[in-house]
């Protein structure tokens, strides 16, 4: 069990440090790893095998052989000691007896010769009793039984030595044989209990090792399962590694890498098949010589113990032969000290029949003893008188046959040379008294053997006479003289007196040994004389079926001559190796469900293997599908928009002609149609080009709140058509300036205003707000006033309305930004800025159930939803992306008829303070005129009250708000009493507050102020400003007529609507000629312009030069690069030029490129004062508009330089040709998806120019179209790109 | 009569401009130049149109000559002369020699002599048709505008009288 121990310990150990080793290899997976993990399993569970043997051999084995061997020789000495024990006790009892009639003082002798017999340490307790002690007999009883478990000699003696001596000799003889039948009882008892403890010892031996085994075999079985287990969990997470590595990889390796891992894993699988056949054999083979092996250790006990067991009998057999010729011998010293060595004889007939009689018990076996004279023949009349009988001779010869015993059936004897006629003989044997031994052959024989050798001789096994029983006879011969050891067999024959004889009867004698041992009924005894080793004679036993190999035991019986053995076997065949099944049949059923669980494994394994190899080929089908489907789209569009650009071009144009009014009607309506198809179209080219990756953010510094209401112009018509109110706000803290794509963030705000417009119908407002991130992380210190009122949305007033924009319920805002992660991951003192944009609406809202697709693309809120308000669903999807790509988020909040607020932010670089100069000076022409004055805006909502400060704000107009006329009116009337009423210059009155009853007299009020003030003010007039949502152009002249208020200001309010308002109201603004005379084609624009075409085609020059000239430019023609250069030369008289690109010679990238190094040199020069200002004229750089004009198709499919058309605005927003201001201004006011020029600016801006127009596709039938259609009025011309110059 | 001659060719012209338009030798982009003539510039059309043929002729010749060329190898030039020719014939919206050219071109990026020869031969081909259609056009035109000028001033006239 120790050894089990240890064995399960080191298991745990190995469990641990595998333990370990996963761990480890999960951290580091690599195909290496996964071999190694895998040979280390293997190992593993072949260790586990080799121990589950090592555990097996040695219980089975080891611990068996210790017992039997040590039970045995326990046993053996026990009985050998007992033995020893007994023998010496009878001999007591036996001389005891003896000296009752004998003389003690001749017993001396007899005793001291006797003496060797005994053990020597009785000899010592044999002298003690000499002296006669009375008590001894009674105290040895004493002792004997007291120390009856283990009766030591020498502590024994010690006691007898110390015991005073009595001299009363009582004792009784009788009670000596109890006491010796008592203790040999005892003994058999104690021997019995030994065996019975040793078979009890050897089947519960057997039962605990078969349970152990069955319990081992269990702990196996569930070791197994957890190996399995763990190789199955292991394998599938390196699988799961190894998607995920694939997964990581390029999708260029992919297929590569997906073919490597198909073969691998096909290999590794086979790999994995062979090892488990290897492993089923290898378990198969293993059982079957686990149950040869057990076999052959049950058989090789079963003949142990079968051998342990003979011996046994054996020796017990021989050592009581042994204790009974012993005893004979001691008759025949006693016939030759009393018979011969006195004269006259001490021994008659009478007394040797007695003492035979009485010590009969000390011979068990024998069944009588003989006492034959040896007679010469010259002695044998003398001798034949002397007994009165004459010698007679045994029957036959052969002493074998059984005879009937008759005195008179003998005949004397003939003359023979010596005699040896039997004179005394126990009685049982008294009829063969004066038979002659040396007749029987046998006897005869045995006589002359143990006469020259000295000691017992025993005849070969033969009937004895009378009994029948098979038998042998010992013969001792009895010498006059006491001979020395050394002596020669002839001294021995001449000294010969005669020869005692005892016949031993076998059969009774194995008999009865055999009833004193346990397990008698197992095991056949044979004993056999092998003398002759041909024929062997039973002498003992029956010949029994065979069964199985005896055991052989050589029997000593004390006589050299003669060879004696046992043979045993067992009486039953041995029962089947029932351990030996249970073991190996174990072994199997593991092997084989291990080999099924791991054949399990491997299928699955070669199954999720085979399903993920058609998971990626299916992932790598659905991307190139995916690919496709954006490459189609993309192509498509391209071509629809190439030649939709040209049907429009030609609408346009159609509709330029004399028409009808129904020609007209249908010509924009089909112009519209085809509007938004192009918008359409250039939508799903965003997304696939979102998609494939390939949008690239501009990163340009623009006006935010330029950007706001250039897209709240766009939404102006629509806004008003269905009265809502249309507002935006920026917060203060919002820079002014920032670097970005305004391209794209205008774009993602017209998607979610146009959203809102859709989805708002005839009630609300749509409120877009944009704030700092950081403004709004801490709300309740929020100084701006429009988050502070949407912090919490209440009722005010009676009237059902609330705290926003329109009075319209909306919600709330806050939770619409709760959901974005990285709100606050921008530290305020970097160079990015995080701006929060807020599109508030009052619309349907979006149904719960749609609100999780609702940023897929083509997926609105319901089918129905496309039905009711068309679109295609592409526009948040395309936000979302766009959002994405700034670095924001989007989130939205949605409630049912109440509204939707989609906020997202996204990151801006700040930009630096130069960039606001320029900006301003192009896009606020009008600012510095309403600088330093006061307004006061009436409103009872305060929030659009803010927007309106907002905006006023923006023209540096410091505002006053009153929620009423009625307040307004006391504010102006306290007003018009202090000094500072000289700059109060213009009040604005919310349509919502404006009352017939009220405005008179704040109207009268007013005019007082301003009669006052004009006298004082630097003569501004006051004026009233009426702000309207929606109002009719009748109620607009009303309004008017009364002159009740100067101007009505449609929403949105957007800054140059204002300001010119404002202006026109004033008078102010007299050289904004650009804004007010709109000229609405650019047959104006391009009057009297300079314009240079530079191409080597004829033909093209003269159809560009016609074109342009049609509007009234001047068109100087030039043929190549190089003319075009030295034309260009600063300084020069040219507006702007048209390049071709491809000419022979200088083409136009290289002449663009000269030019601009040229423009470069002069600015340089006009900058450090070296060149004179007349030189410069009136500009201020040198940059002359450059626009390519090209046909290559491969520039044409060249992604890379193409760029959106709504770019154009950007770029007009920042140019410092009047031409751009002024497209600038028309562009604001148009759809900036009605673009259909395209530019290309990659190449063409790398050579420094401006503009590229790419007249659709750049089939060049188009270009004269794009060209006419360029200067229409309505198509935008290519504008510079930067104001600055270049370097 | 005069003025019914000068509807008649009005007619005629517009007959063979829609047969033309039919045929898929022009297209619109001959329209546009044709809106691009107005007073000031009155013979623009012609004047544009003779522009191309010179170059076109120029431009025939050079290709035949370096096709015809034994050691000829220079697809390049040849495909710079193709992309002006191409040019100009859609500036005038000669449909189909542009797309001969078109051809042509791809023939020539491949360097595939016989094509490039086949190619000539048609864009030849129809350079004289379109050149004998042209010039019959203009013919015509001419005769309108001569036929129209005859009756402008009497309507002029009639227009000015109330």
């Amino acid at each position: 069990m120790s050894s089990n121990c240890k064995q399960s310990s080191s298991n745990g150990n190995l469990c641990s440090s595998l333990k370990q080793k996963k761990a480890w290899e999960s951290l580091h997976r690599t195909a290496d790893g996964r071999k190694w993990k895998r040979v280390v399993v293997f190992l593993w569970l072949v260790v586990a095998l080799c121990g589950l043997v090592c555990a097996l051999t040695s219980s089975n084995g080891g611990n068996s052989e210790r017992k039997v061997e040590t039970s045995v020789s326990s046993e053996f000495k026990t009985q050998v000691s007992l033995e020893y024990c007994n023998v010496s006790k009878e001999e007591f009892h036996a001389l005891d007896s003896l000296f009752i009639e004998s003389d003690r003082v001749a017993s001396l002798a007899c005793c001291r010769e006797s003496g060797y017999e005994m053990p020597s340490s009785c000899t010592s307790t044999c002298r003690l009793k000499m002296k006669g002690s009375e008590k001894w007999h009674k105290l040895v009883a004493e002792n004997v039984e007291f120390n009856a478990h283990c009766p030591s000699r020498d502590e024994s003696i010690s006691t007898y030595v110390g015991l005073p001596l009595s001299k009363n000799k009582t004792m009784s003889f009788i009670s000596q044989l109890a006491f010796s039948s008592i203790s040999s009882g005892h003994l058999w008892y104690k021997e019995n209990e030994l065996q019975m403890t040793e078979l009890h010892n050897h089947a519960t031996y057997n039962c605990e090792s078969i349970s152990f085994c069955l319990a081992k075999i269990c702990l196996w079985i569930l070791a197994g399962m957890v190996a399995s287990f763990n190789i199955l969990k292991l394998h599938e997470k390196f699988s799961s590694q190894k998607h995920e590595i694939i997964q990581e990889t390029p999708r260029a390796q992919q297929s590569q890498l997906l073919q490597q891992s198909q073969s691998s894993s096909r290999s590794t699988g086979k790999w994995r098949k062979k090892i488990l056949v290897v492993f089923v054999l290898a378990g198969v083979v293993f059982s079957f010589w686990l149950f040869w092996y057990l076999d052959k250790d049950i058989i090789l006990r079963r003949k142990e113990t079968l051998g342990s067991m003979c011996d046994e009998r054996a020796r017990m057999l021989q050592d009581q032969f042994n204790v009974s010729m012993n005893h004979v011998h001691a008759l025949a010293l006693l016939v030759s000290t009393f018979h011969h060595g006195k004269q006259p004889s001490a021994i008659d007939q009478k007394t040797f029949e007695d003492y035979t009689e009485r010590t009969a018990f000390e011979r068990p076996l024998t069944s009588g003893v003989a006492y034959a004279l040896r007679v010469r023949h010259s002695e044998r009349k003398e001798f034949e008188q002397q007994q009165g009988w004459a010698i007679k001779k045994m029957e036959t010869e052969d002493q074998t046959l059984a005879q009937d015993c008759n005195l008179e059936n003998f005949s004397t004897s003939p003359v023979q040379e010596e005699y040896a006629p039997v004179i005394f003989s126990q009685k049982t044997v008294s009829h063969i008294v004066s038979i002659d031994m040396m007749s029987g052959k046998e006897d005869r024989e045995n006589i002359l053997r143990a006469r020259a050798s000295g000691k017992g001789v025993l005849t070969s096994p033969f009937k004895l006479l009378k009994s029948n029983h098979l038998g042998v006879v010992l013969t001792f011969a009895v010498y006059n003289t006491h001979l020395p050891l050394d002596a020669i067999p002839e001294q021995r024959i001449n000294a010969t007196v005669g020869y005692l004889g005892a016949s031993y009867d076998v059969p009774s004698l194995v008999a009865k040994l055999l009833h004193q041992l346990a397990s008698k009924q197992t095991i056949v005894v044979n004993v056999y004389d092998t003398t002759n080793k041909l024929a062997p004679i039973n002498m003992y036993g029956t010949d029994e079926a065979d069964t199985g190999l005896p055991h052989i035991s050589n029997l000593d019986f004390g006589d050299p001559t003669r060879k004696h053995e046992m043979q045993c076997r067992f009486k039953q065949k041995p029962p089947p190796p029932w351990q030996a099944i249970t073991a190996s049949v174990g072994v199997l059923v593991i092997t084989l469900l291990l080999g099924h669980i791991f054949h399990a494994a491997i299928n699955r394994i070669a199954k999720v293997e085979r399903g993920y190899r058609e998971m990626m080929e299916l992932k790598h089908r659905a991307e190139a599908a995916d690919v496709a489907k954006s490459q189609f789209l993309a192509t498509v569009s391209h071509e629809i928009r190439t030649p939709m650009n040209g049907v429009l071009g030609m609408l346009q144009m159609l509709m330029d002609t004399n028409l009808d009014a129904m020609q007209l009607d249908y010509a924009q309506t089909a112009h519209a149609n085809g509007k938004d198809l192009i918008s359409l179209i250039n939508k799903v080219l965003d997304q696939a080009k979102i998609e494939s990756g390939r949008l690239e953010l501009e990163a340009v510094p623009f006006d935010l709140r330029a950007v706001l209401d250039k897209v709240l112009s766009l939404f102006s018509r629509e806004s008003q058509e269905q009265g809502l109110e249309l507002a935006v706000y920026v917060s203060d803290q919002v820079p002014e300036v920032v670097i970005g794509d305004q391209e794209r963030f205008g774009q993602i705000i017209t998607n979610l205003v146009g959203n809102s417009i859709k989805f708002t119908q005839d009630k609300g407002h749509i409120f877009v707000s944009v704030h700092l991130a950081n403004e709004v992380m801490l709300p309740l210190d929020a100084r701006d006033e429009v988050l502070r009122q949407s912090l919490n949305i209440v009722q005010v007033g009676s009237n059902a309305s609330y705290n926003t924009l329109s009075g319209f319920r909306v919600v709330d805002r806050w939770r619409s930004w709760e959901n974005f992660k990285k709100f606050s991951g921008i530290p305020e003192e970097t160079e990015k800025i995080k701006l929060l944009v807020t599109v508030e609406d009052t619309g349907a809202g979006i149904p719960p159930e749609a609100q999780c697709r609702i940023f897929t693309p083509f997926m609105q809120a319901d089918s129905s939803t496309s039905r009711k308000y068309g679109g295609t669903g592409i526009g948040l999807s395309i936000s979302k992306r766009l959002v994405e790509l700034m670095g924001g988020e989007i989130g939205f909040v949605s409630e049912l008829n109440i509204g939707s607020t989609f906020s997202f932010t996204v990151t801006f670089t700040k930009a630096e303070a130069n960039y606001l100069d320029t900006m301003q000076q192009q896009c606020d022409l009008a600012v510095p005129e309403f600088r330093g004055l006061k307004a006061l805006v009436i409103d009872e909502r305060r929030v659009r009250a803010e927007v309106t400060r907002y905006h006023l704000k923006r023209l540096g107009i410091s505002v006053d708000i009153t929620s009423s006329m009625e307040s307004a009116y006391s504010y102006v009337s306290c007003y018009g009493k202090t000094s500072v009423s000289e700059h109060l210059a213009m009040v604005l009155v919310d349509q919502d507050s404006w009352g017939k009853d009220i405005c008179f007299p704040f109207h009268n009020l007013l005019k007082m102020i301003e009669r006052n003030g004009s006298k004082s003010n630097s003569g501004i007039p006051l004026k009233i400003f009426l702000l309207a949502t929606c109002i009719s152009s009748t109620q607009r002249k009303e309004l008017k007529l009364d002159r009740l208020v100067d101007n009505v200001i449609t929403k949105p309010l957007r800054i140059s609507a204002l300001a010119f308002t404002f202006q026109e109201a004033t008078g102010f603004g007299k050289m904004g000629h650009n804004t007010r005379a709109k000229p609405s084609t650019l047959r104006t624009l391009l009057k009297d312009k300079q314009i240079l075409v530079v191409d080597d085609n004829a033909v093209n020059r003269r159809v560009a030069e016609g074109a342009l000239k049609k509007y009234g430019a001047v068109v100087t023609c030039v043929e190549g690069g190089k003319v075009a250069v030295g034309l260009l030369k600063p300084p020069h008289k040219f507006d702007a030029c048209f390049m071709d690109l491809q000419m022979p010679g200088m083409d136009g990238f290289e002449a663009t490129r000269q030019i601009r190094s040229l423009e470069s040199e002069c600015n340089k020069k006009i900058d450090s004062g070296e060149a004179s200002v007349d030189m410069s004229e009136n500009f201020a750089h040198w940059h002359t508009p450059i626009l390519a004009m090209t046909a290559d198709v491969i520039q044409a499919t060249n992604e890379e330089c193409m760029k959106w058309p709504s770019q154009l605005r950007h770029l007009a927003a920042t140019s410092d040709f009047p031409l751009a201001t002024q497209l600038c201004h028309d562009l604001s006011e148009s759809n900036p998806c009605s673009f259909h020029v395209e530019l290309r600016l990659g190449d063409f801006r790398s050579a420094m120019g401006d503009i590229m127009i790419n007249s659709t596709a750049i089939k060049q039938e188009y270009l004269p179209t794009s060209c006419l259609s360029l200067f229409s009025g309505h198509m935008y011309c290519a504008v510079p790109l930067r104001s600055e110059p270049y370097t | 009569m005069l003025g019914f001659g000068a509807e008649r060719l009005r007619a005629d012209m517009n007959r063979l401009l829609a047969l033309l338009f039919h045929q898929g030798v022009l297209d619109e982009q001959f329209l546009q130049l044709q809106q691009l003539q107005d007073e000031s510039s009155p013979n623009f059309v012609s004047e544009v149109v003779n522009i191309y043929f010179h170059e076109s002729e120029k431009l025939l010749r050079n290709l035949r000559g370096l096709l015809l060329d034994r050691e000829f190898s220079d697809y390049n030039k040849m495909g710079i002369h193709l992309n002006q020719f191409m040019g100009s014939s859609s500036s005038i919206g000669a449909k189909r020699v542009r797309n001969v050219c078109v051809a042509f071109r791809a023939a020539s990026e491949q360097s595939n002599r016989p094509g490039c020869l086949r190619a000539l031969e048609l864009l030849e081909y129809e350079y004289c048709y379109l050149k004998n259609k042209l010039h019959e056009l203009f013919q015509i035109e001419q005769q309108r505008i001569l036929a129209a000028a005859v009756r402008y001033p009497p309507v002029q006239n009639h227009l000015n009288n109330p």
